[in-house]
């Protein structure tokens, strides 16, 4: 058979950069193949796909070597849009691609482009929305639709055009987990009805293989590193070597030392069969291994009491929301998206006020102050560093928040930098913002919090979009303030983090707090999870399987051995 | 949420019916024939026919009071002001002085100052609803194909469409970004110095700007990777058949604003003098 896709030799380096972001590039993907391709941020497996989809060389410039065939097309001899007729690309963030003003003029897009009659239009657009089920749909306004049902409207603006190929660029950054888990089902069942070749670029391995993908091929600085089946791929420690996350569930599995390469089925948890040997592994692990009991038994820092809050009249986002956090938690609040808790964090900062309820400060009522006056109690941080970032300046963009508050340039000085310093900022103090990278810009928007003094920090999605190294090196970093006293609150889909990095969740569904309990908990209660769009862990399918009495215990257990191991290795 | 003070109001009604090219050609026609003619005559039969237009889009007025109210604050302040800078222009223009009474000093209220300051206003009383009239009821949408049914290159009519899309996003993220600014000082209320409030303003602006960029360069990719440019042409999902009753309209249309003209400069200039014996 013909390879639909085939990389010779490859190589592209972008106009502006300086080394080529990829290496020699030699890959051929066949028809009707499912492909992964995984690495860490900057591995260059975002480039790959766009010289697949044409954005290379045709919207972003730069020298490209050797061969790239593309149905084939030798991809240089062509142009962005006969590629667009073979490649359907789904970018990452649904909002950014959304063109029409309905879903069915944004699924139109592309036929109107190609000059369809109105008729025929009407015919392929509908055909095109049954296949991803958005057909009720067909006159609602992006802002009427979820998140999931924005992905499905980008399927269908692509699928429309009857493409070969589908390509999906991160389809899990911005979802909350049970709609990420659906948009993969749907992307299988995408690949199973239009019979075309599926490319996942994801670094969030677990989540895809939630159903099988034919190959997994990992990249690092620019080259192919692995091109394996799954099941070979998982039992090597390629992934932990080249800064991806390996499934929880394997993670698992190696600790309790059974032989993965005799194991049906780990290439998904769906897949995974466990055997009686392995079972007993398990069961023996958690016999050895056990977890540390924490108590907080702290003043209560934050109340928030009966708290109503609506946009419009007749239409509440909040709904008598009350619960206490001690000094020096480090707590999440998690749920879907639209669930009310963005509007919840920015009631207690004071950016919006609440219709009915109260917000107390170490027993104060703050309900009243202002914006700026619970900044030096309570800090904010957004999810995007780019929505924070006004200074040119790392020093300025610091320095800001306590500018015009009385002190001397002297005092303002020593502030900053000891803030730098906790940040492990100081050696770029006199940098410009710009020549930092995203994990650095998100320290400087937590440093410019920081600086005000704050007793509790509010993160949003603080590790969105970013690989395991980033991950880990701004939660770690969270956690050290966590140490020195700070508060820490943060809204989060990564059930990692909330089981990783939090003793305690507040789950949302509609704004109300359906639940208050440990991560691990909340994880384990099936019934909580599908109401709160949740995700279950693969731990603890394992412990169900494996007839463990007390599945939280046995997570619980696993995070803090593996915390254990993680910096034993270090 | 950003309140919406000019938008679409979806209905069923002979207006909406007809096609956004129709609907450009009447606000079009209709605003130069206003703004070219000074006779009252012609723009007493404007107002009434655009009162009609109003009749029969169904649109309330109660879903554009916010608009309305404005519209009536500013004829009455414009009338004012009119009169308070130059109220001898009416005397002038129309070449004959009939003093109705005496105000103070230099102020006379004469006929001729009364029938001007009453054709201005009326231009106003139909230019808004015209206006008005063509945006609540196309569907934004349509716009783009209206526009480039007239002529208008479809990569300018489609930029111009985007344009109106994102700027309820827009409003939202300054909403985002000011409420966070604020919290680190960057004051942007009331009490703020008016000089102090535009710096501060722009602190705000950079992070929207470098935002907004993205966000051009992500749509940008999305649409060419859906083949936006790859023809001279394109089809329009939402451009409405026209119908008989569009060239109708358009016919009518084109009438009025002919006629109009033609009983408009009958005396020379652009004037309705009923002054002149």
């Amino acid at each position: 058979m013909e390879p639909i896709i085939s990389f010779k030799d490859f190589s592209f380096q972008y106009t502006a950069q300086k080394q080529p972001t990829l290496k020699n590039i030699d890959l051929e993907i066949y028809p009707g193949e499912k492909i992964l391709i995984c690495g860490a941020s900057g591995s260059g497996k975002s480039t790959l796909g766009n010289c697949i989809n044409g954005l290379i060389p045709f919207s972003l410039t730069g020298k490209m070597e050797g061969q790239c065939t593309v149905d084939g097309i030798e991809t240089r001899n062509s142009s962005i849009f006969e590629l667009s007729t073979r490649v359907g690309t789904v970018l990452q963030d649904p909002d950014g691609q959304f063109v029409g003003l309905t879903v069915a003029e944004d699924i139109a897009f592309a036929l109107e482009n190609d000059c369809v009659e109105q008729q025929r239009m009407n015919e392929q657009i509908l055909e095109a929305a049954k296949t991803v089920s958005i057909e009720q749909r067909l006159k609602n306004a992006p802002y009427d639709l979820s998140g999931g049902q924005k992905q499905r409207v980008s399927m269908a603006g692509v699928i429309v055009d009857d493409v070969r190929i589908l390509l999906f660029d991160e389809p899990l950054a911005n979802l909350d987990p049970a709609t990420g888990k659906s948009a993969i089902e749907l992307i299988d069942l995408l690949k199973k009805e239009t019979d075309t070749t599926v490319l996942i670029i994801e670094h969030r391995i677990e989540d895809v293989l939630w159903k099988k993908v034919d190959r997994i091929i990992l990249m690092d600085d620019g080259r192919i590193v692995a091109d394996l089946r799954p099941e070979e791929l998982l039992a090597s420690s390629l992934l932990k070597d080249h800064g991806i996350r390996e499934p929880l569930y394997l993670t698992l599995l190696k600790y309790a030392g059974a032989d993965l390469k005799k194991l049906r089925g780990i290439d998904g948890i769906n897949e995974l069969v466990l055997d009686e040997k392995t079972k007993e592994n398990v069961k023996s692990w958690y016999a050895r291994a056990n977890k540390e009991e924490v108590y907080n038994d702290n003043d209560v820092i934050l109340k928030v009491e009966d708290l109503d809050f609506s946009y419009q009249e007749g239409d509440p986002i909040l709904h008598s929301v009350s619960f206490e956090v001690k000094k020096g938690e480090m707590m999440a609040i998690v749920g879907q998206n639209g669930a009310g808790k963005s509007t919840l964090c920015k009631v207690i900062c004071g950016f919006e006020k609440p219709s009915k309820g109260k917000v107390f400060f170490e027993g104060g009522d703050i309900t009243e102050d202002s914006i700026r006056s619970r900044a030096s109690k309570i800090g904010y941080v957004m999810q995007n560093p780019n929505q924070m970032i006004s200074q040119a300046m790392i020093f300025d963009e610091v320095a800001m928040g306590i500018r015009n508050t009385g002190l001397s340039e002297e005092e303002i000085r020593e502030k900053v930098y000891a803030t730098l310093k906790i940040c492990g900022l100081y050696e770029f103090r006199n940098w410009p913002i710009s020549a930092l990278s995203f994990g650095q810009k998100k320290r400087v928007t937590i440093a410019s919090i920081l600086v005000m003094g704050p007793k509790i920090i509010i993160l949003d999605e603080p590790t969105a979009g970013q690989d395991f190294a980033h991950y880990t090196d701004i939660m770690e970093f969270l956690k050290e303030l966590n140490g020195k006293g700070i508060t820490i609150i943060m809204i989060t889909h990564d059930m990692h983090l909330m089981l990783e990095y939090t003793k305690r969740s507040l789950v949302f569904t509609d704004g109300r707090i359906v639940a208050d309990a440990s991560g691990s908990a909340v994880l384990c209660d099936e019934d909580l999870v599908k109401k709160a769009s949740l995700k279950e862990t693969s731990l603890f399918k394992i412990a169900t399987d494996c007839g463990i009495a007390d599945p939280v215990d046995f997570v619980d257990c696993f995070i803090d051995y593996d915390r254990k191991e993680r910096e034993h290795g270090k | 949420m950003a309140s919406k003070v000019l938008n679409y109001i979806p209905k069923k009604s002979f207006i909406h019916s007809l096609s956004g090219t129709t609907k450009l050609v009447i606000f079009l026609s209709f605003s130069f024939l206003c703004g070219l003619s000074f006779d009252t005559r012609v723009l007493l039969f404007l107002l009434c026919m655009s009162f009609l237009g109003f009749a029969l889009s169904r649109i309330k007025l109660s879903e554009i009071r916010l608009m309305s109210t404005f519209l009536v604050i500013f004829i009455v302040m414009n009338a004012i002001l009119l009169f308070l800078f130059n109220p001898e222009y009416g005397p002038e223009l129309y070449g004959s002085r009939t003093v109705l009474f005496h105000i103070a000093g230099k102020y006379d209220m004469t006929l001729e100052q009364l029938f001007y300051q009453f054709n201005v206003s009326l231009k106003y009383v139909i230019g808004f609803p015209i206006a008005i009239l063509f945006i609540s009821t196309t569907n934004p949408s349509e716009f783009a194909s209206s526009l480039s049914s007239l002529g208008v290159p479809y990569r300018i009519s489609y930029s111009v469409s985007l344009a109106l899309r994102y700027i309820p996003d827009i409003q939202q993220e300054y909403h985002e970004i000011s409420q966070s600014q604020e919290a680190r000082g960057v004051a942007l209320g009331k009490d703020v110095k008016f000089f102090e409030r535009i710096k501060n303003s722009a602190k705000i602006l950079l992070p929207l700007v470098l935002n907004s960029l993205n966000r051009i360069d992500q749509i940008s990719n999305s649409m060419q990777l859906r083949s936006f440019g790859k023809h001279k042409k394109r089809t329009w999902f939402m451009r409405k058949k026209m119908t008989a009753a569009d060239y109708g309209v358009i016919g009518l249309c084109v009438l009025i604003f002919v006629v109009g003209l033609i009983i408009t400069n009958q005396g020379g200039n652009n004037l309705y003098n009923p002054f002149m014996r």
